[in-house]
Parts: structure tokens; sequence; C-alpha cells
């Protein structure tokens, strides 16, 4: 009877610290969210209004019968999905087994690997761009050399088209891919392999069925992050599609230029955070997207 | 007495400092060597002159214009803008009316102002070629560079709908008088995209802006392209193989603007009235291959024989090409502009 009782008390006590707890996280979380309000909430909120409003400043859907209207809007989503998706997929390919190499190495190695996955993070994506185009134009280093090396006879299309521009992005992105990917890879334990060996599992099968998804947090996490980004490029495509890779962005731009109406440029921003929203929505019921939220294991 | 000097003084100084306060003008342009030259040409030595404080910016066009005039903001006094947007943004209501009682167009241009702009400089839409592929017997109108049997090699087209269907359209027969003729319905516009559809698989790069396309002579990119004039002699003047023609160019023009509700507007008409006057257009052709709007700058004197050939507006220049017709891009350039990206996209 008494143990109870003072379970009972314990239980009190342990509520009320819980809330000021509680309290005190929000008081800490305070800021952040006030700022995520200010600068986020608020003007996604007149972003969705402004779409509302036609060019004579009444409430008007013409911002979006105007994307039904013409098919080159239809195609402009279609492309930019397009670009995210596959510079998504070639990160991964690419990223994948780079991060899983990386894990393999002795710290320094690993380290120095690392600085040279990071050092273009440190440098301005428009003079990445713009050296891309240096090295793939016509008459550009890359098909230089492969001439001169004898692996074709006559300038290749690189750049000025989808090519150039997955190629530019992939190598903006990938350092997003390699550092979660990397991370939830160097924290799974070692004795995991072994253990599946020593149950009898091939080389491949314990990495397919211990370690890889293991690793899934990460490159969902990755993935998910190089994919929202992708969809919002501007100037990459820009420079390296040779004008005809248009995306939402683009022509986003081309919008506030013609019409000089927020209403027509917001309703493709509206569109576009929709459709994201859909497709992570759909992500969701296929991948375990809370696994990336809670942060793994 | 001494009190009474002193307060005399008083009222000089601050009849001074008002004045001095009200005759300042707030001028925004696209920076750059364009801005440079403007400055030097027009903006300073008119400054020197009238005595009108000029305070410059940049700013991003007609857009920054909108938000100053809804929010009831307008700081700007004087905007340089291409002619199009310009007669857009004056049909939007977002422009003060120009006043040519007080600013001398008698010697314009016919086609170099209008109701909310009036000309600053005049510009070509060429087509240019390298000398290298062709050397000197390049293409010498639309048709030819729509001949890739005859002219073999890729293109560059603007990426924008301005600027591109008239070339199409005189490439496809129709007389440059006639342009926007044809131009003037749904039909013609779907004509020219056609027509540019058609040379599509030719034109490696739709290019987006003046430093794009001269780049892309510069480095052999493309063996022909569309573009403004004096980027072209800017890249050639680099060592790029590029020469151009004004047969059959597009004459086009920018020009200067009062926001509406401009803080400064009678000022600023006055300005404008200062450097549209001829002695000062005459200098501009020493910063950059644009000629002046003004006609009676030829006969001052300054720009020599050897130089007015070589610009957009210089009389037999002029005659070669097709002035671009603002009342065209009013009615249609936002109708054109989507058709057009919808080729684009395909």
């Amino acid at each position: 009877m008494a143990a109870v009782e003072t379970s009972r008390m314990n239980e009190a006590g342990l509520r009320k610290d819980g809330a000021l707890e509680r309290l005190k996280l929000f008081g800490l979380a305070s800021p952040a969210m006030l700022i995520i309000l200010v600068v986020l909430a608020i003007p996604v909120g007149w972003l969705f209004y402004v779409s509302f409003v036609g060019a004579d400043g009444q409430f008007s859907l013409e911002n979006y019968a105007r994307m039904l209207d013409s098919k080159a809007y239809y195609r402009i989503f279609i492309t930019t999905f397009q670009v995210s998706i596959l510079t998504t997929l070639l990160c991964i390919l690419i990223g994948y087994p780079l991060a899983y190499f990386m894990a393999q190495l002795p710290p320094k190695l690993a380290n120095l690997c690392m600085i040279t996955v990071l050092l273009p993070f440190w440098t301005s994506l428009l003079v990445r761009t713009y050296a891309w185009l240096v090295l793939l134009q016509k008459r550009g280093l890359v098909n230089e050399w492969a001439i001169s090396a004898g692996l074709w006879d006559e300038p290749i299309k690189i750049v000025h088209n989808m090519n150039g521009t997955l190629i530019g992005m992939v190598h903006i992105m990938l350092p997003f891919l390699i550092l979660p990917v990397y991370g939830s890879m160097k924290a799974i334990d070692r004795d995991f392999m072994k253990a599946a060996s020593n149950l009898g599992a091939t080389p491949k099968r314990a990495f397919w069925t211990v370690f890889f998804p293991l690793t899934t947090p990460g490159l969902f996490a990755g993935a998910l992050m190089v994919f929202i980004l992708c969809l919002g490029f501007y100037v990459t495509p820009a420079v390296l599609g040779g004008g005809k890779v248009i995306m939402v962005s683009m022509k986003i731009v081309s919008n506030i230029e013609l019409f000089v109406n927020w209403g027509a440029a917001s309703a493709l921003g509206v569109v576009l955070l929709v459709m994201t929203f859909a497709i992570l929505w759909v992500a969701s019921r296929f991948l375990k997207l809370e696994s990336i939220t809670a942060g793994g294991h | 007495m001494k009190l009474k000097i002193a307060l005399s003084l008083t009222a000089a100084m601050i009849a001074i400092a008002a004045v001095a306060q009200e005759k300042q003008v707030t001028i925004a342009s696209w920076g750059g060597s364009y801005q440079e030259a403007q400055s030097k040409a027009l903006f300073e030595p008119a400054e020197a002159n009238t005595g009108v404080k000029v305070k410059q910016e940049t700013y991003g066009g007609m857009s920054d214009v909108k938000l100053q005039v809804e929010t009831g903001a307008v700081t700007l006094d004087i905007v340089a803008s291409g002619s199009g947007s310009a007669a857009r943004a004056g049909a939007d209501g977002l422009l003060e009316e120009l006043d040519y009682n007080v600013i001398d167009v008698s010697t314009f241009y016919p086609n170099l102002y209008s109701k909310y702009c009036v000309g600053g400089d005049v510009f070509s839409t060429v087509y240019a070629w390298n000398t290298e592929t062709y050397g000197d017997n390049g293409p010498q109108s639309w048709a030819d560079f729509w001949d890739v049997e005859k002219f073999p090699g890729k293109r560059a087209y603007r990426g924008k709908v301005a600027g591109a269907l008239e070339p199409a359209l005189m490439a496809d027969g129709v007389a440059p008088e006639d342009v926007y003729k044809v131009l003037d319905s749904e039909e013609g516009i779907k004509r020219a995209i056609d027509k540019i559809r058609e040379l599509k698989p030719h034109i490696d790069v739709f290019w987006s802006s003046g430093a794009q396309h001269a780049q892309l002579m510069k480095d052999g990119e493309v063996d022909m392209t569309t573009g403004w004039n004096g980027r072209f002699d800017n890249a050639a003047k680099d060592g790029g193989k590029v020469k151009y023609s004004f047969n059959q160019a597009l004459l086009d023009y920018d020009c200067f603007a009062i926001p509406k509700g401009a803080p400064n507007k009678d000022v600023a008409m006055q300005f404008l009235a200062e450097i549209s006057k001829p002695e000062y257009q005459d200098d501009l052709p020493k910063y950059i291959t644009y000629g002046p709007t003004n006609k009676a700058a030829y006969d001052t004197g300054e720009i020599t024989a050897e130089v007015a050939a070589g610009l957009p507006s210089s009389p037999e220049n002029a005659a070669k090409q097709l002035p671009i017709s603002l009342d065209w891009y009013i009615k249609w350039e936002a109708k054109a502009a989507e058709m057009y990206q919808e080729m684009l996209t395909e």
C-alpha cells in the first residue's frame, strides 16, 4: 500500500518535471521556430495568396489556367522532375560505392578522401558550373584531349544539353549524398558482418541482408536532400542546358520578366511545392520516411 | 545691421540649400560596361552642366519598378530600360507620361521615342558568323542564316521571343516591311515559330544573355548566331573570329523612363531633356558601339565617318534594317512568348 503511494507521488513529481522540461525545450526551440515562421511560413502563405491574384488585382484563377493552356508548363515540370530523378540516381550510383570505399579506408586516408569530396563544396556554385562549360564545350579540354588521344574523331556534344546539365548537377550534389551515407556506414558495428559470415552468409549475401539495410536511412536522407535541392536548381541548367533544358525556376524568372506579375510566378512555385509534397507522401508509403527523421536505427 | 545681414545671409543659404536639395535625380541602369558608358557620356557631363545632382544605382528591371510603384515607395526618378519592357510597363500604368514639350525630340529618329520612354541608344539584333568557318563571305540575309546546305554549321538563337520571330519570317520570304503585318495574328506567329522549329535541329544553344552569345562566338562553340552588335564588336576586339552584318537586322533601342510617382519627376524630365541633346549623345559611341537616338548627333563632328559606319543608327545602316514595332510587343509578346517556349520545350 505504502509502496503504491510513493510510486504515485513519484509519478506526479515526474509528470511535473516532464512538463517543465518540455517547456524549457520549447523555450530553447522558439527562436528557431520564430525564424521559420517569419522567413518560411509567412512568405509561403503570401506566395499562395498572390498566386490567386490576377493581373487586374482581383481574385482569379488565370495564373493556374495559363498552366493548363500551354503544353510548355507541362513539359517544364516533366523536365524538372526528370532532371531531379536522374541526378539523384546518378548520385546514388556514384556516391554509394565511393562512401563504401571511404568507410573501408584507414582513418587518415579516409579523411584525405573526405577533403577531396568536400573541397568543391567550398567553391562557388557559379564558378564550378562555368568550369564545366570550359571543360565540356566543343573546343573544350575534354574534347581536345579525347581527340588527340584518338578516343573519338569529331568533337562530341557533351554540353548545352541534358548531358551537360546532369554532369554539372551530379558534381554539385554528390557531397549531399556521400556525407549522410558515409555517416551511416561508419556507425555500423563491424561485428555484424563477421557474425553474418560466421552464420554462413557469402560476402554478397552479408552485404545485401545486413550491411545495406543498415545504410538505407542515410541513403534515403541523402537521396531526398539531393532530389529536393535539384527541384529548385537554376544556375546549372541555365548555363549547361543550352537553353533547351528548362526547369521550373527558370520559368519562374521568365514569367516575372514577361508578365511583371508576382501571381504568374507564385502559381508555379505553389504547384511545384504541392507536387513535391505529393511525391514525398507517395515515397513515405514505400520507404520508411520516419526512419530518416528519427535519425536512423 | 549686422544681425540683418546675418539673417538675410542665413535665409539665402537656406534657399540655396533648398534649391540644391530639389535638384537631384536617382537613375537606375543595368550596370557593367553599359552603365559606365552612359555615365561617362551622359550622366556626368549633364550633372556638371546643369548642377543637378545624380545618384546612380543598378536595378533588376521593370519588376523592381512595379514593386516600388505598388508599395508607394518610389525612390527612382529615371530608369534605363529596353524599349519593349518599357512599353509594356507604360501600358500597365507603371510609368509617367513623358512631356515632349520639355524633351526636344524634333531631330530624333521617329521610331526611337514613345509615350513613356525616350530613346537613349540604338542597338541592332544581327546575325554574326565565325570567319574561320565561312571567311568573309558569311550569310548576307536571314534566308542564308536558315540555309544549312549553303552554310553548314551549328547555330545559336535567342531563348526568348523578343527579336526571334521577325528574322524567321524574313527567312520565310516575307518582305521586311510586311513582317509585323504577318505577325499580327496567331497564325502569323505560328508561321514564324514553325520556321524556327525547322532550323531547331541545327540550333545548339538558345542563348539568354549578350555575354553568352559573345562567348559562344569567341570560343567557336557555334558557327553562327543572332545577337546584339555591340557584343560582337567587343568579342572581335578580344580576338574572336566574328563578323556581322546590318542587312535585315532589327533596329531596336534602349530608353529612359520615369517611374510613376517619382520623387523628383520634374527635375527628371529636365534631365532627360538635357541628355537627349546631340552634344551628349555624340559621346556615347566613344565608350560602347551603340548609336545615338538623336540624328543631330551625327552632325556635331564628334562622330567620325569611320565610327558612324559601324553604328546601328547611322543613316546608311539604319536604312538596311527593320525597326522593331513596340505596338506589336505590347499586343502580342506575352502570348508569343508562351508559344515560343512551347516550341523550345518540345
